[in-house]
């Protein structure tokens, strides 16, 4: 077993009396990828917004590779090598989709070369977009590309900021058949190289993707383990699967 | 603006108007160049990087009492007082005036004060991550605390009247037509050194970065940049251009007084801009010569009228062609591209309408 590169203990965090995350501890391996599901409400968001610098915790700590996150600002976060995506993807829609990545390869940079016009395309850029397949839309301005392309260019955006972790906020949400089945493959091609966490709602892109997942509820966290072990657990299927039946 | 757009402009400016233009327009045309050259630093901070900047004229004016306060020392001679001085009964030169002396620390201080000043306020407010409107009323409050401590130091800073009666630069004769005409030419170069300057800026890595930053600071933010770092250097170079634009206005004008540089001077500095079109460099220059000029046209024939003609002007600006009259190319190109009727214009991805005042 790997060891650990994230490492959430005893974390609290309370939105004006309401208790979004409760006594939380969660860990993840290098290497691995992770799905964190679970209803609405149940906290996943707010723990990557707390692993990320956007929400402070009342008490608990994240380490990250043995080094405390919590209470560093977010692009600092970003520097250590955490990144994450959002549910509504956010690309620059005047910039183009080459300039989109370039820019998101772009904090290491010295200064010089941050004055200076982008000649060419980096080799780290040229390998993202072959990687997301967005190829044959490199010039365009990334206002002009569909909902699930501007997902695409944002996990892009990710892998060229070289993170160790890369956080996924929903990257499926919204998207058509085709547009997840080519999301789960780009997860698995992103994952081989990288630690993911993914939070994701759909029941059928996780059982076709996840290999463990992690079910949080009410804040606390319920259970974790193989797709196969989580649904067969009685109390996820009452408070998750049970009622995603009921609802489909 | 294409290299030949730039190359007819050049012609224009440094060979037209000084063959074609009488001293008095000639010497009109260099307060609105002055402006101008404020006007590119406020299309960096705000029309890329998104910050309303209503208190321009504080870096004009530190600039501007920089310049001043070295012109008067030069015209008053070593050992005597400028004459507000000994009218306000100041018997020695003040501590802060003897370095002003040295025509050297006065053109670094010319620079250097507004952007300290720039870099202090930027840090501090930028940091905090206060924006738009807040932004905006921080700057103009800064405008009018400025004015006060002006006036109220009369010995200091000739108060009111400000520093007047201003007749040599560095050697040239502000009598003479023959050296206006070059202090109107160093203007004229100095403008086109700052917007080839800011141009290329803006066409950085940098400035997409701001355009980014003005468009989804937050998500900047987690590309793991600083975006308070990022926007204090946007705001710190358009407090320079505003700094050497005041030192340039004190010679072409005369005098410097707190009017110069208030409230409603830097209003009309950002509403150049705003009918020139924030989002284009050109635009906002053309937009700051174009609306300096009206009001000198409107002051002469209708004196009363210039206000309100300023405030119709502004409103129409803002209500059909937010993007200013540089704007209005584009803005036709897409309703004809969409055939509908006059509707409300589309904006660059998340950036300012009028009623938000600004991201």
């Amino acid at each position: 077993m790997s060891e650990a590169l994230l490492e959430v203990r005893g974390l609290n965090v309370v939105f004006s009396g309401f208790h979004a995350l409760t006594d939380l501890d969660f860990t993840l391996r290098r290497g691995e990828l992770r799905f964190l599901i679970g209803p609405n409400g149940a906290g996943k968001t707010t723990l990557i917004d707390v692993i990320t610098g956007l929400t402070r915790p009342a008490s608990g700590s994240v380490r990250f590779d043995g080094r405390e996150l919590v209470g560093r600002r977010e692009h600092r976060i970003v520097r250590a090598g955490v990144g994450r995506t959002f549910q509504t993807s956010v690309v620059f829609e005047e910039l183009s989709v080459v300039d989109n990545l370039d820019l998101a390869a772009g904090f290491r940079r010295p200064l010089p070369a941050l004055l200076r016009r982008r000649r060419g395309v980096s080799d780290a850029v040229a390998a993202a977009l072959d990687t997301i397949g967005l190829g044959d839309l490199a010039d365009r301005p990334a206002g002009v590309l569909s909902h699930g392309q501007r997902q695409w260019l944002e996990i892009g955006m990710l892998v060229v900021q070289r993170p160790r972790l890369l956080l996924l906020d929903e990257p499926v949400a919204g998207m058509s058949r085709d547009e997840r089945d080519r999301t789960g493959e780009l997860l698995r091609t992103v994952a081989r190289d990288h630690t993911v966490l993914v939070v994701e709602h759909d029941m059928d892109f996780l059982r076709r993707f996840a290999s463990t997942v992690t079910v949080l509820h009410e804040g606390r966290l319920l259970c974790q383990g193989t797709v196969a072990q989580v649904q067969a657990d009685p109390r996820v299927q009452e408070v998750y699967l049970g009622r995603a039946k009921e609802a489909a | 603006m294409a290299p030949a757009g730039l190359a007819v402009s050049a012609v224009l400016l440094l060979v037209v108007a000084p063959l074609v233009l009488s001293p008095f327009r000639l010497d009109l045309l260099a307060k609105y160049l002055c402006y101008a050259i404020v006007a590119v630093g406020i299309a960096l901070a705000w029309g890329r990087g998104g910050m309303l900047t209503l208190g321009q004229g504080v870096f004009f004016g530190l600039g501007g009492y920089a310049m001043g306060m070295h012109l008067k020392l030069a015209e008053a001679g070593p050992g005597k007082l400028p004459d507000f001085m000994s009218w306000s009964g100041v018997e020695s030169l003040p501590l802060l005036w003897k370095p002003f002396a040295n025509p050297v620390f006065t053109l670094v201080m010319v620079v250097l004060l507004p952007v300290v000043v720039a870099v202090l306020l930027g840090s501090l407010v930028f940091r905090q991550r206060v924006r738009g409107a807040y932004f905006a009323v921080l700057s103009q409050a800064l405008a009018a605390a400025f004015v006060i401590l002006l006036v109220g130091q009369q010995g200091l800073t000739g108060g009111t009247n400000g520093l007047t009666n201003i007749q040599h630069f560095f050697g040239l004769d502000l009598y003479d037509d023959a050296d206006r005409r070059l202090l109107y030419l160093i203007v004229a170069l100095v403008l086109g050194l700052a917007y080839l300057g800011v141009r290329q800026l803006a066409a950085s890595r940098y400035g997409q970065l701001l355009v980014a930053i003005r468009d989804g600071e937050d998500r900047v933010r987690f590309l793991g940049y600083d975006p308070a770092l990022v926007k204090t250097v946007a705001f710190a170079v358009s407090a320079a251009l505003a700094g050497v634009a005041g030192a340039l206005f004190v010679p072409v004008v005369g005098l410097l007084t707190p009017a110069n540089l208030g409230v409603v001077a830097s209003l009309e500095l950002l509403i150049g801009v705003a009918i020139g079109g924030r989002y284009s460099l050109a635009g906002a220059v053309g937009g700051a010569l174009l609306f300096n000029y009206a009001k000198t046209v409107f002051s002469e024939e209708l004196p009363d009228s210039w206000l309100y003609v300023q405030g119709a002007l502004f409103v129409v600006v803002m209500v059909w062609a937010p993007r200013g009259i540089a704007g209005l190319a584009g803005q036709l190109r897409d309703r004809w591209a969409r055939r509908g009727p006059l509707r409300p214009v589309s904006y660059p991805a998340g950036a300012d309408r009028p009623q938000e005042v600004s991201t």
